[in-house]
């Protein structure tokens, strides 16, 4: 359902996608590891359209991702993305948040909108804060809204760009939790993470990242329990150090 | 005193009609500056180079020549070149056009002031460039310009002062010809501060009011 091939990125003379092929079907979840650097979040924002690449193709359904054209849009909205910081419209409430991609952009008539979008922030453990907005809200508790904001757009797959890495350690748990729920649901899922233990539990393949490349990739026990490149090794040593 | 007070009853009057032309062109200049700074500010928020590079070169000239000299430039050279406009129409489109420049600084000021990760937020489920304008950046940027916003109005309705040179009859036009006529300087002069004064008051309370409201805490 996604497709990358050859893919290239540079800003100016720095080249930070050297050759990126990756496949993700319908229904995985692919988990992207790697040192801050290595290219993974924005291999993640091409894909979105959020950033131009130079060389290469993603396909998403067959339809090539042209961050510059129209047809972004559309692909935007099969492909949601959910955010390190959030990034919630803190002008609207939870409900509104969750409802404004289905109401503006697809159009969607606005009860049916809301009916959905409750069932959501239900599924997702926050009903009681649909009239909430985000400034009164935890940072899990945002995030947990940006998933179900992701979701609303009945979208064939989500990319998580770091979803926990800008939580306290103790909300970790329950933005982890529903990204496992979703995973379990048969959401395709294409997530940069820092979290070993998520990546063990609930990818069905494990990428590996180093300078621009895919360095190493298979199951998540091969990769993390096993790993056969030296600086996939360095990289779990210090990520396992620091807990 | 009583002067004063006799005088004040025969001046009040011509200096009240005055009023109601400041308070028009005012208005007038307002929507003008309003809706074109708001152009301007999305112009250069666009990110498009050509767009921006307009805009920045249109707010750099139009600020940096007197509000004065535009006046007069447009009520006297323009008719030169086929555009013949009254003093009301001039005045206003002139402080119009001055003005646009402060609050297209205003705009940007809060347009700029929105995360960066709204706009990708609004992208990412699909959303064009005028609906994330419309539905995510400007309500956002709407609460950080409106304490500026309230103080240029203010700044607006006392520069319409100036539209006098061109023979707009608004209030201090009214206050010179009454005065050339009268020689009473003191009592006119003063009724005109005192008018000012009043038609700016209501302004003040609003701008005190709208930077509680949404000013930085």
């Amino acid at each position: 359902m996604i497709d990358i091939q050859g893919l290239h990125k540079s800003y100016g003379d720095l080249e930070v996608l050297k050759g990126i092929d990756l496949t993700v079907k319908k229904g995985e979840v692919v988990c992207l590891i790697g040192a801050s650097g290595s290219g993974k979040s924005t291999l993640l924002r091409c894909v979105n359209g959020l950033e131009v690449y130079q060389g290469g193709a993603i396909r998403v359904d067959d339809r090539l991702v042209e961050a510059e054209r129209k047809s972004i849009r559309d692909i935007r909205t099969r492909v949601t993305m959910v955010f390190q910081r959030f990034n919630l419209f803190p002008h609207r409430t939870a409900l509104e948040n969750v409802t404004e991609g289905p109401i503006y952009v697809k159009g969607e008539p606005r009860a049916e909108a809301e009916a959905y979008g409750r069932e959501l922030l239900a599924r997702i453990g926050l009903a009681d804060k649909a009239d909430a907005y985000p400034d009164r809200l935890s940072g899990g508790q945002q995030q947990r809204v940006a998933i179900a904001r992701a979701l609303a757009m009945r979208p064939e797959a989500i990319l998580f760009d770091e979803p926990t890495s800008a939580l306290d350690p103790e909300l970790v748990g329950e933005v982890l939790a529903a990204m496992r729920q979703l995973a379990e649901e048969g959401m395709t899922m294409l997530v940069v993470t820092h979290e070993m233990g998520f990546a063990r539990e609930v990818a069905d393949r494990v990428l590996f990242m180093h300078g621009g490349l895919i360095l190493e990739e298979g199951p998540a026990a091969e990769v993390l329990g096993n790993p056969q490149h030296e600086r996939t090794r360095d990289f779990l040593g210090r990520i396992l150090e620091h807990g | 005193m009583m002067n004063f007070l006799t005088d004040a009853q025969a001046y009040l009057p011509i200096l009240f009609r005055g009023a109601a032309t400041t308070v028009g062109i005012a208005f007038c200049a307002l929507v003008i500056a309003t809706l074109f700074g708001l152009v301007l500010a999305l112009m250069r928020y666009s990110g498009n180079p050509i767009l921006s590079w307009t805009s920045r070169s249109f707010v750099n000239v139009v600020r940096g020549i007197p509000i004065l000299v535009q006046l007069f430039y447009i009520y006297f050279v323009l008719p030169d070149w086929g555009i013949d406009l009254t003093a009301f129409q001039a005045g206003a489109i002139g402080l119009g056009l001055a003005y646009s420049c402060y609050m297209a600084e205003n705009f940007r000021a809060g347009l700029e002031a929105v995360e960066d990760g709204q706009i990708e937020a609004a992208q990412s489920i699909g959303m064009g460039w005028g609906m994330t304008m419309r539905r995510v950046i400007l309500p956002q940027a709407f609460r950080t310009v409106l304490p500026p916003y309230g103080n240029t109005m203010i700044m607006l309705l006392k520069d319409t002062s100036q539209a006098s040179v061109i023979t707009v009859a608004e209030m201090t036009f009214q206050a010179k010809m009454l005065a050339a006529s009268t020689f009473e300087n003191l009592t006119v002069y003063t009724l005109v501060a005192g008018l000012y004064l009043t038609l700016s008051v209501p302004l003040f309370i609003l701008a005190s009011w709208l930077e509680r409201r949404f000013g930085k805490k």
